[in-house]
């Protein structure tokens, strides 16, 4: 079989715009996960923050005629679910990691018994940016149309890496999440730290879920989530937990999910399934490559109860 | 979890192992009644009554045979699961990708039985025992391994190999497994009426229940009875104890992951070989999710697991039963269960909170 180029082109095309699409939510929700395992806390249950979001998005959409105060209200609830999970894992001997197996369990519940009605009647979605509008290519100016969410994660990504590294706020979670002891010396209110960098990073969360539902794929339903909310934990290893290692994590990631309808666009539809499963192979490979032996990983925050 | 793994009563205090036993039974509890009560308030603020809704859980889970015969069957595979969970949690491991050991172990099943279709059940059914077994073991091994041997998180391993074993089944199902006659619900070629588990007599539920209590004991004896399971518990207990003394951790750390995904392996085989006689997307159904639940609800004792998963399994069961009556979301019986695992965790924090419950000195 002879490759031609236009295939190719095509491809490329195709897993650009993919990749743009789908990272959005992977850039939310594995900036909130890095910000709450920076103060030395894992949240499992981002996955049904994301879910959660996502119902309350496109059911404040709905109701007011407005995806911005939507995508508000999803954070609004990112928040409020992520603190519930702080409040609980700063009691003794409570397990961060099962315990947000559990949240994601209830945020599912939650966002799939109210968000029944919500399944039918469209919404409002979020506007588009086109940014492809100097091409005459329909292929390129379709792969360009981009969500202004991408970019408020991007800004978010910027602030991030910039707070932890020249703020005092942001010095005093990575204390928090580095040494208890130090923390302790120090006299940090550690739980209230670990509190809010859990909830405020849920928020983020939220407004991952708020791009599924209100941009892409746009609509809501119980099967939006692919697991995104769970694999952020993955994305952050990935990432040596870095706001900006975040972004190219989140667009590699979303390249591997658009790998196989990419391929199909130009008619090889083999193995779509396993394709499916790129970014998935992609973080274990991730994790095979960075354990060294059970040490902890570097730029690991030290607290981690995945570490310990 | 946290629970010493290992503990002496001091010397003077007899009714301490009493005590201790009496702490782990009504710290879950209480947790039990404060999501129900938790429950009954969120009913409440939707204008519904907790009581129709207990009554109608009694009714659809345990109130008549046939509702018992259906939380049963419900009950069988999550006895499997929650093991899958249950064996890894007694060395301190979360493990949470059971349910691609549940779909793998029921595609391999298929697969070992399709060639022996003609065989006869007392052939192909231990084959697809073995091989959903084998499967499910290796699997969830993998994690272990990966764990042991390269100190990679078993917990993100373990999820990620879900969504992989997902994918390799989907792709074998609808590809070259599939049964060109399947059209809506692809799916793989049948292992044969014939060959297809029968129920157990009297109970009339299929035999994966009999099957799932006998695993419980026996990982109940082998974990609480035996040098392994004492040494598995001194791992879970504290880790580089268990290295001082020599104990082969890392040989543990597989060996309890093998056994669970064979647990979660057989009942997949178990599900294709009673009730649907063939793979297909069927098999994806929660069970491996819900045994997460449960084992931490048994706080990782298999004995526990058993009414546990009768629990769950019975709410399973009255879901249908609460949507028909009360007009509620099918998604009701998960909010209930969400608020019943965070409220389960959350008691973890009662432990030695009370000084009633603690070894008294001399």
């Amino acid at each position: 079989m002879s490759i031609d180029p236009n295939a190719i082109a095509t491809v490329g095309a195709a897993m650009l715009a993919g990749s743009l699409r789908v990272s959005t939510p992977f850039l939310f929700v594995s900036l909130g996960e890095c910000l709450t395992e920076k103060s030395g806390r894992i949240n499992l249950g981002n996955e049904g923050v994301l879910v959660l979001g996502a119902m309350v998005a496109y059911a404040t959409s709905y109701e007011t005629g407005n995806p911005w105060i939507g995508v508000l209200a999803a954070a609004v609830a990112g928040f409020f679910l992520g603190g519930l999970h702080g409040v609980v894992c700063s009691l003794a001997r409570v397990n961060d990691v099962a315990m947000g197996i559990a949240i994601m369990l209830a945020g599912t519940g939650i966002a799939f018994f109210f968000g029944k009605p919500y399944v039918q009647p469209s919404a409002p979605l979020l506007p588009s940016l086109q940014l492809g509008f100097w091409s005459d290519s329909p292929q390129l100016q379709n792969a360009l149309k981009v969500c202004p969410l991408f970019f408020l994660g991007l800004l978010a990504a910027v602030a991030l890496h910039w707070g932890f590294l020249a703020t005092r706020v942001g010095l005093r979670i990575r204390i928090v999440g580095d040494s208890q002891d130090a923390a302790l010396a120090l006299g940090l209110p550690i739980d209230r730290i670990r509190f809010l960098a859990t909830a405020v990073g849920s928020g983020l969360a939220g407004i991952g879920g708020a791009f599924l539902s209100l941009y892409y794929p746009g609509s809501w339903n119980e099967g939006l989530s692919s697991g995104q909310g769970l694999m952020a934990v993955a994305l952050v290893v990935f990432s040596r937990w870095n706001p900006i290692n975040c972004i190219y994590a989140s667009l590699l990631f979303g390249a591997a999910g658009a790998l196989g309808p990419s391929l199909q666009t130009v008619g090889i539809t083999w193995g779509y399934y396993l394709f499916y499963a790129a970014p998935y192979v992609v973080t274990l490979v991730v994790l095979i490559i960075t354990a060294r032996g059970g040490k902890s990983l570097r730029g690991m925050p030290g607290q981690l109860s995945i570490g310990r | 979890m946290t629970q010493a793994a290992v503990t002496v009563a001091p010397a003077g205090d007899a009714s301490y192992p009493l005590r201790r036993g009496l702490e782990a039974l009504l710290a879950p509890l209480a947790a039990l009644v404060g999501a129900v009560i938790l429950f009954s308030l969120f009913l409440l603020t939707l204008g519904q009554s907790p009581l129709d809704f207990l009554d109608l859980v009694w009714r659809g889970a345990f109130g008549s045979w046939f509702s018992l015969q259906n939380t049963l069957q419900r009950a069988s595979p999550l006895l499997l699961t929650a093991l899958c969970v249950a064996l890894p949690g007694q060395l301190g491991l979360v493990i949470i990708g059971g349910e691609a050991a549940v779909v793998l172990g029921g595609l391999a099943a298929t697969v070992a039985a399709l060639p022996l279709v003609d065989a006869g059940p007392y052939l192909v059914l231990p084959a697809m025992a073995v091989a959903g077994a084998a499967m499910g073991g290796i699997w969830i091994g993998i994690s272990g391994w990966l764990r042991a041997r390269l100190g990679v998180n078993e917990t993100i391993a373990s999820l990620v190999l879900a969504y992989i074993g997902l994918a390799i089944f989907n792709h074998l199902v609808e590809g070259v497994l599939r049964d060109p006659a399947s059209l809506n619900k692809p799916s793989t070629y049948g292992i044969g009426d014939d060959n297809m588990l029968d129920t157990v007599p009297w109970l009339d539920v299929h035999p994966g229940l009999p099957i799932g209590v006998l695993a419980c004991v026996l990982c109940w004896v082998l974990i609480y009875r035996t040098s392994t399971g004492f040494a598995a518990r001194v791992t879970g207990g504290n880790i580089r104890a268990a290295q001082l003394q020599g104990l082969p951790v890392a040989k543990l750390i597989v060996l309890a992951c093998a056994l669970g995904g064979a647990c979660a392996g057989l009942a997949g085989a178990i599900e294709v070989a009673a009730e649907y006689g063939r793979a297909n997307a069927s098999l994806n159904a929660g069970y491996g999710y819900t045994g997460i639940l449960i084992a931490f609800l048994a706080r990782f004792n298999p004995l526990a697991i058993m009414p546990m998963a009768l629990l769950l399994g019975g709410l399973g069961a009255a879901g249908g039963l609460l949507q028909r009556r009360m007009g509620l979301p099918d998604a009701t019986v998960q909010v209930l269960e969400g608020m019943i695992f965070v409220a389960i965790l959350t008691s973890d924090t009662l432990y030695g909170r009370f000084r009633w419950f603690q070894p008294r000195g001399n």
